[in-house]
């Protein structure tokens, strides 16, 4: 318990000592997702999370935003388990064939008014894999799209970028 | 001992078998032998890889179209018309031997490998479902890779098969595909995917449980088929660098290190030393990098927040090193076909021996905690255990083997450089259980560590990459390399013009896919996403 306690003691809240420029620029965004989620959603916006075809890249960087250094839940941001419970889906990759009915069902899960990011380059165009016998490429080929946020990855304070943009737009 | 001293008796007994004549060549897939087999000869040289102990680390099937095979000298010279070339790829010390046949492509049959070595199955099975090769005595029928997005007599990987596949319908759900059930008084079913609830990859789990102990768990994966292998026919060099970094992204670096070294090794090309050990820097910071996630997220399953929280603050500071100095946070596109993409500054270098020490004083107090702490401990001592048995039988490697006492690492038992160079510390535990996979993974931490260090000691100066050559078409290639999950295989095959024709990397997690279901038995249900996470299969390496 000691052990834990002076560990914790001694690294402090990292999420304030952030490198300044990152820190500016979060808190900039964190606060002006803040005002539009408190305007849409009463204080707190749940995603859920689909993996339609990804490498996987794209989830490490999205786990990111949950690390202390972003800790995206104080801006009311948090993740859910299932898509009855979520107001955005946050869609990475390109979607596969395999995935195409398991997105769509997931998609049709999630109450109105809902929102859709494209997260990742795989999501926005397609990508390196693009479309094919296992791929359908784009997100928007699938479902209706209303942020793209590319990168591949996009780094977390992209993801955080985006997110922004989504409360730009009219549901 | 020497290299490949047990070959000979391996030859020996496949020549009691049948006797004709037969070399092992040593060219042609170095470091590996080859071994040119009649079809009629595969199930025998698999029951013999067994009896002997090999490893098999799995098979493959190569569609060779309507030209005839490269070399006239090969065994199925007598074939004519469309012909289907399988290898797969046996090890044992550390030297590797690929068997190699032909079967035609209108009777594609051989004998399965699978009842010998179960660790082969879903191997068999994608090959089958993507080249229609059939492997008599399989013991599971089943579809693998396909789900609905082609029918069951077309297969992708056939030169005659267009990459845009013959049907821009929506692909309905692969609904009927039946899964093993338990029936018994009690017993119920819990369907999981493939949409998970967190933030992972797409799969589905079927357990079968009784009140909270799992009787059986059977994997189904698949949906994140992306036709990898497909893509990459007609791509060259550079574009097949690009998208073996996205075969699965928390390997970037080794995958893109093993489709360098294998298209290297067709083409001839020596990458200058001073690129072999920016490339080692590159994958050591990657191996770091995932361990560090993965030992904060398995601590976090059992409800230790606390570890979670500053593994991720660790991993977070080493990712923004990584993009500052490499430009990617998880170093994706730094390795080009003959070397490297960046190079370091002397300012650089004094960084990252800075960046070293610092994870080095951090992980300290944290791994002490974690190595011992009484709620972890409890929760993570006896749970998920992986027998030797197993592990051997399914043919694990890395953390997972590593933990069941398979002390089994490319790095060290098949060295690539500039790992020939630099001591190699390779962890063995033997308990198998999750709380063991954590203590190897804490381990490989401080030995990557250690070896940077050694690395950056070391570093040769010269160039960072070397002209890369037009390879011969036909040339064949082999890259071994021990990403963090463990040994990645990766074949590649040129045609004409320096275009790829065939392109195979092999995830480890094939094999520890199946030793996850067998790890579960005897825990209970909330038990299993630690398990999981102690194994952290990779979707995206298996799904291709």
């Amino acid at each position: 318990m000691f052990r834990i306690l002076k560990q914790s003691f001694r690294t402090g809240v990292v999420t304030e000592a952030v490198p300044a420029h990152d820190d500016a620029e979060l808190e900039r965004l964190g606060i002006e997702v803040r005002r539009h989620i408190d305007a849409r959603f009463g204080g707190s916006l749940a995603i859920r999370q689909v993996d339609a075809g990804s490498c996987n890249g794209c989830e490490l960087e999205i786990h990111a935003l949950n690390n202390p250094f972003y800790d995206v839940e104080r801006f009311g941001i948090h993740f859910v388990a299932s898509p009855r419970h979520a107001d955005l889906l946050l869609v990475t990759g390109p979607v596969s064939r395999h995935m195409e009915t398991a997105l769509r069902r997931t998609w049709r899960a999630t109450p109105s008014p809902k929102f859709v990011i494209a997260a990742g380059t795989c999501a926005c165009d397609g990508g390196e894999i693009g479309v094919s016998y296992a791929s359908c490429g784009a997100l928007e080929n699938v479902i209706p799209v209303d942020v793209k946020i590319p990168g591949c990855p996009p780094a977390p304070i992209d993801l955080l970028k985006g997110l922004l943009g989504a409360f730009q737009i009219d549901p | 001992m020497s290299r490949f001293d047990w070959l000979s008796e391996f030859l020996a007994r496949l020549d009691h078998d049948r006797p004709i004549p037969r070399q092992a060549d040593a060219d042609v897939l170095a470091p590996a032998r080859r071994l040119d087999l009649a079809a009629e000869d595969w199930g025998a040289a698999g029951r013999i890889a067994a009896a002997m102990g090999l490893r098999h680390a799995g098979v493959w099937a190569d569609p060779l179209g309507d030209r005839p095979s490269e070399s006239p000298q090969e065994s199925g010279s007598e074939i004519e018309g469309s012909a289907i070339r399988v290898q797969a790829c046996l090890e044992r010390d550390g030297d590797y031997l690929i068997l190699q046949t032909l079967v035609l492509q209108t009777r594609p049959v051989l004998d399965s490998h699978t009842p010998l070595f179960p660790g082969v199955d879903r191997l068999e099975r994608h090959a089958r479902d993507l080249t229609g090769v059939r492997f008599h005595g399989h013991p599971d029928e089943r579809r693998w890779t396909r789900h609905q997005a082609w029918s069951t007599d077309d297969f992708p990987l056939r030169t005659d098969f267009p990459i845009e596949g013959r049907s821009t319908r929506r692909t309905p759900a692969d609904v009927d595909y039946p899964f093993a059930r338990i029936q018994g008084s009690g017993v119920y079913e819990i369907p999981v995917g493939p949409v998970h609830a967190g933030i992972i990859e797409p799969g589905h789990f079927r357990f079968q449980a009784a009140g909270e102990d799992v009787l059986s768990l059977e994997e189904r994966l698949g949906y994140v088929h992306r036709g990898i292998e497909k893509l990459a026919v007609g791509r060259d060099p550079q574009g097949l660098m690009r998208l073996a970094a996205r075969v699965s992204g928390d390997s970037t670096v080794a995958y893109a290190w093993a489709a360098a070294q294998a298209m290297e090794r067709a083409a001839g090309c020596a990458p200058p030393p001073r690129a072999m050990s920016l490339r080692a820097l590159l994958a050591e910071r990657e191996r770091i990098a995932n361990h560090l996630g993965d030992i904060g997220a398995i601590c976090n399953d059992v409800g230790f927040a606390f570890a979670h929280v500053q593994c991720a603050r660790l991993r977070e500071q080493w990712q923004r090193r990584s993009a500052a100095l490499f430009g990617h946070r998880l170093m994706m596109d730094t390795l080009l076909p003959g070397g490297v993409a960046h190079d370091l500054s002397e300012t650089d270098f004094r960084e990252l021996r800075l960046d070293h020490a610092a994870l080095q004083k951090a992980i300290a107090p944290l791994f002490d905690i974690i190595d011992d702490h009484p709620s972890l401990d409890d929760r993570l001592i006896g749970t998920g255990i992986l027998a030797q048995a197993d592990a051997r039988a399914l043919g694990c490697t890395g953390y997972v083997g590593k933990a069941s006492g398979l002390a089994f690492d490319v790095r060290r038992d098949s060295p690539y450089a500039p790992y020939d160079q630099v001591r190699v510390e390779v962890p063995e535990e033997t308990a198998g259980d999750v709380a063991a996979r954590v203590r190897v993974r804490m381990k490989e931490v401080r030995a990557s560590l250690w070896m940077l260090d050694r690395l950056l000691d070391a570093l040769p100066e010269g160039e960072i990459a070397a002209p890369f050559p037009s390879p011969q078409q036909g040339a064949m290639g082999l890259g071994l390399i021990e990403g963090w999950r463990g040994e990645i295989l990766c074949v590649v095959r040129f045609a004409a013009e320096g275009r790829i024709a065939r392109y195979f990397p092999r995830d480890p997690s094939w094999f520890t896919w199946p030793a996850l279901e067998r790890l579960i038995h005897g825990n209970i249900v909330p038990d299993f996403p630690v398990c999981n996470k102690s194994v952290n299969g990779s979707y995206a390496g298996v799904d291709l």
